[in-house]
């Protein structure tokens, strides 16, 4: 049997790997990954306390669905904006993009 | 070690180190693929946890629709997402610190909580999540509204992206 | 009785049983043979279909085919496979090579995984998932991204461009694909194919035939073949994203494109021609595996024809098409289709089938308006006279002309 110990000490681990990422990647689209790598680390627990805690409720998998629906929207505006940075200043690195308007 | 216990090891296994590679490699495009293996591996603990349409849904919008726009960011901004040079912050060192402390007091944390070790109850055998899922996401009692909200916000989300990233010159 | 495949797996359970192996074991090895002789028998299925295929597109081209070795040239194929297998294996310089080469497997993998869930009679399937649909929306996504790993490893840049084309038409027909899948899921008020193959009493196809429609179109694009097949399209981009490929590691391609598309026509099969279903399958399961093959083989067949019948069509009226007509048609067909379903009772199926029938054809008559007026004002745009710019006539260009014409 597995207990609930296992997969919440999975979902840290995986969060603060996404963490590292967003904080130490260059570019900007390694930086969304490590967004989607929290996420799912967020999605993760969401789950997991329902099937361990409230199986009878379904709240859990409900708010998982909303997460899927927020990284959706995320990635399309994130990318969006790193495709439209990239037009006009040729860069994706995220140190470099430090002006309010260019 | 039940086999349940040895296929949660594998797939958390799979999970972490993919995980690992994302953050690490320096090809961008490789570093999309082994999102794309963490991601499944997601999706097969959402199997173990009797979530069987979150798991399909997850493939379905992250591997189907996430991945394959990053990969395809990727290559239109290929001239500089070169293999070259650093792939990280200079100050990465700190990254590192403020991950590995979080992880250290997150465990600390649910550790001193004392549900943490919960056994995993029997789901009963005549509910069915898929069915619950759906009359829950579509009650007036339930989440309609945070469902409704949600697909406002991705629409508005689509339409924006579109905004943002319509090139005005070429019309 | 009648059903000799789960007479064998009985027998074989037993005596595994009285090798005093544990139900767990048991259990878990005949999971493994279930998969090695579906998965086995499907590819030798794979082989025959490449005969199938050139036989056919002959009798559309008006040849014979292939029809030196063995009667009627059946054991081509087999002459294909050693060929393929003895041909050179090149790997191009700069290509990535763990992604290059794990594209074929994926692209028949995916086709093969597509098998588990596809019930080949009311006894023999491989699972009744409770998301079955999904799950084959999804094991697309997954094949989508194999396509992908092959433009990208192969270091070329047709084989790129090829890779940009899929993602552009494959992610933006899943859109209606997904809309229209929905419609048998609620008529049959449930994602498992099992019970949606249960539920047809009357074929869907005859309930919801335009959703039927659109699904075939769809799963034609998502197939990429002809009218469709702007991601290999020989003669713009060279087979696009496979251009690189060589011997078996292409040969996995071609086997995974012919079973994919036999794959579509029984997935189409379950979801609106009713399956497994024909007379007699209920007593005779072995019967009902007969059937599905029989309308599994009709729908490839329709999609050969539809293949080899019609040109390519261009990049922006596939986008087009997709997101101006597709897609509002299998919203608004879908919205119709289950507001219709809330309303009619569904006491007496007949009344609810004839409705719904009913609906289906005055909404594709309303199409057919609409199409038929943008067509019209369109030929009024095209027809209007536009001011053209002259060169002013020389003498030469005049005496040209004159010669022509009077020649």
């Amino acid at each position: 049997m597995i207990p609930l110990s296992w997969y919440l000490i999975l979902a840290a681990a995986l969060f603060c790997i996404g963490l590292y990422g967003v904080l130490a990647r260059k570019n900007a689209v390694a930086i969304l990954m490590g967004i989607e790598l929290m996420l799912n680390a967020v999605n993760i627990n969401l789950v997991a306390f329902w099937r361990y805690r409230t199986p009878e409720m379904i709240a859990g998998q409900a708010y998982a669905v909303m997460v899927f629906a927020v990284a959706a929207a995320e990635v399309a505006v994130g990318l969006a904006l790193i495709i439209s940075i990239y037009r006009r200043r040729s860069t994706i690195v995220a140190d470099d993009i430090d002006m309010l308007k260019f | 070690m039940t086999p349940l216990q040895i296929i949660f090891l594998i797939t958390s296994v799979g999970i972490l180190g993919s995980a690992l590679m994302v953050v690490t490699t320096r090809n961008l495009v490789h570093a999309a693929l082994w999102l794309v293996v963490s991601l499944f591996g997601v999706a097969v603990l959402y199997v173990m946890l009797s979530a069987a349409f979150l798991a399909v849904a997850q493939v379905v919008i992250y591997i189907g629709a996430i991945a394959i726009l990053m990969i395809f960011a990727i290559m239109l901004t290929r001239r500089v997402a070169k293999d070259s040079g650093p792939q990280t912050n200079p100050n990465w060192t700190w990254a590192v610190v403020v991950a590995a402390a979080l992880f250290g007091g997150l465990t600390w944390l649910l550790s001193s909580w004392n549900g943490f070790s919960t056994p995993i109850p029997e789901l009963s055998s005549r509910a069915d999540p898929l069915s619950q899922l759906g009359q829950a996401l579509v009650s007036p009692n339930a989440y309609v509204l945070p469902f409704e909200v949600a697909s406002v916000l991705l629409l508005s989300a689509l339409i924006g992206a579109i905004m943002v990233a319509w090139d005005r010159r070429s019309g | 009785m009648g059903d000799p495949i789960t007479l064998i797996g009985k027998w074989l359970e037993n005596l595994l049983y009285s090798w005093g192996l544990m139900p767990g074991v048991v259990s878990l090895i005949m999971a493994v043979i279930g998969v090695v002789v579906i998965a086995s028998a499907v590819l030798v299925l794979d082989i025959l279909l490449v005969w199938v295929e050139r036989k056919v597109v002959a009798r559309f081209q008006d040849r014979l085919g292939p029809n030196r070795v063995g009667p009627f040239g059946i054991i081509q194929p087999i002459a294909d496979v050693i060929k393929l297998l003895i041909k050179e294996d090149i790997l191009p310089i700069g290509a990535d090579k763990i992604v290059y080469n794990l594209a074929p497997i994926m692209a028949l993998g995916t086709v093969l995984l597509l098998w588990a869930v596809l019930p080949l009679s009311s006894t023999v399937y491989g699972t009744n998932l409770n998301v079955g649909v999904l799950y084959i929306v999804a094991l697309g996504a997954i094949s989508t991204l194999g396509i992908i790993m092959a433009g990208w490893a192969s270091n070329n840049k047709y084989a790129l461009l090829g890779a940009f084309r899929t993602v552009a038409q494959m992610v933006s027909y899943e859109v209606p694909l997904v809309i229209a899948l929905l419609v048998p899921v609620i008529l049959a008020r449930s994602m498992g194919l099992t019970d949606i193959v249960e539920a047809q009493s009357i074929w869907f196809v005859f309930i919801a035939p335009i959703p039927a429609l659109i699904v075939l179109i769809t799963s034609i694009a998502e197939l990429g073949r002809a009218p469709f097949d702007l991601i290999e399209a020989e003669s713009e981009i060279v087979a696009g994203f496979h251009i690189e490929y060589t011997g078996m590691k292409f040969g996995l391609f071609y086997a995974g494109e012919l079973l994919h598309a036999l794959t579509v026509g029984g997935i189409i099969a379950t979801l609106f021609l009713g399956g497994w279903r024909g007379p007699g399958a209920e007593t005779y399961p072995i019967l009902g595996i007969f059937y599905f093959f029989i309308k599994a083989l009709f729908l490839y067949w329709v999609i050969m024809w539809i293949k080899y019948s019609l040109p390519r069509i261009r990049i922006d009226h596939m986008l087009n098409f997709n997101w101006k007509f597709l897609t509002p048609l299998s919203l608004v067909i879908l919205i119709v289709m289950a507001i219709v379903d809330k309303i009619v009772p569904k006491t007496s199926m007949l009344v609810y089938s004839l409705v719904m029938l009913f609906v289906n054809v005055v909404v594709g008559w309303l199409t057919l308006q609409l199409l038929r007026r943008n067509a019209k004002s369109a030929r009024m745009r095209v027809a209007e006279p536009k001011p053209v710019a002259r060169p002013e006539p020389s003498p030469t260009a005049a005496t040209s002309q004159t010669s022509s014409s009077s020649s």
